[in-house]
């Protein structure tokens, strides 16, 4: 059932190389100094540590792969989806960006939209009652 | 070999589980400790397929590929609770 040799000295060489990815993700969540720059640390680096840790395990036994194969192109689908919304949810809660920051170009555009930043996501009385009759 | 590199990832994992959990616990605002909450569940779920092989039961990947699917919509029912309330 176990694999041997080389594809075994593979699947461990993947699961290291993933677990590292994975740390250094969590070391961004850690160490960076807001809410979007971790988030940038965070899901971009441990998405694929993520997908290298279970190619990895996969390896090791390759009579689970179809199913790690799943979990893995799931993962790849939904963790960007994820974060985008929580990127968007952090920007309309009126999250400040970190002091070095030079450009956030929602705020230019809600700006130039002549919408209030940071209220893009708040519905306003008129279209709430329009939803509750339809 | 394969054992020790096998133990090393599990150190680095469990490490980067600690980072993230420190900052779970310390984050400033909401939005920060659900980044932490989302990493959390992306390196635990390697490691419940690593539980999954130590004890060479197939159906615990069931377990792993169920909490990363609630897990998502955890996150994005979170995501859409700061944006604009329930």
């Amino acid at each position: 059932m176990e694999s041997h040799g080389i594809l075994a000295f593979i699947g461990a060489a993947l699961t290291l190389l993933g677990s590292i990815f994975l740390f250094l993700g969590a070391l961004g969540i850690f160490r960076m100094p807001d809410v979007y720059n971790r988030m940038q640390a965070g899901t971009k680096a441990t998405t694929l540590g993520n997908m290298l840790t279970l190619l990895g395990l996969g390896l090791l036994i390759p009579g689970w792969l179809p199913k790690i194969i799943t979990i893995v192109l799931f993962v790849l689908i939904t963790n960007p989806i994820s974060s985008h919304a929580l990127a968007r949810a952090a920007h309309r809660h009126g999250v400040k960006l970190a002091s070095g920051s030079v450009l956030d170009a929602l705020s230019d555009d809600e700006k130039a939209a002549g919408i209030e930043p940071g209220t893009a996501g708040q519905p306003d009385p008129a279209s709430m009652a329009g939803e509750v009759e339809g | 070999m394969i054992d020790l590199m096998l133990k090393a990832a599990l150190l680095f994992a469990g490490a980067g589980l600690v980072l993230a959990a420190w900052r779970m616990l310390r984050g400033p605002d909401a939005p920060n400790r659900a980044v932490a909450l989302d990493v959390m569940t992306l390196i635990t779920v390697p490691l419940m397929v690593g539980v999954a092989m130590a004890s060479g039961r197939a159906v615990y990947l069931d377990v792993a590929l169920v909490y990363a699917v609630l897990a998502f919509l955890g996150v994005v029912a979170l995501a859409r609770y700061y944006e604009r309330g329930l």
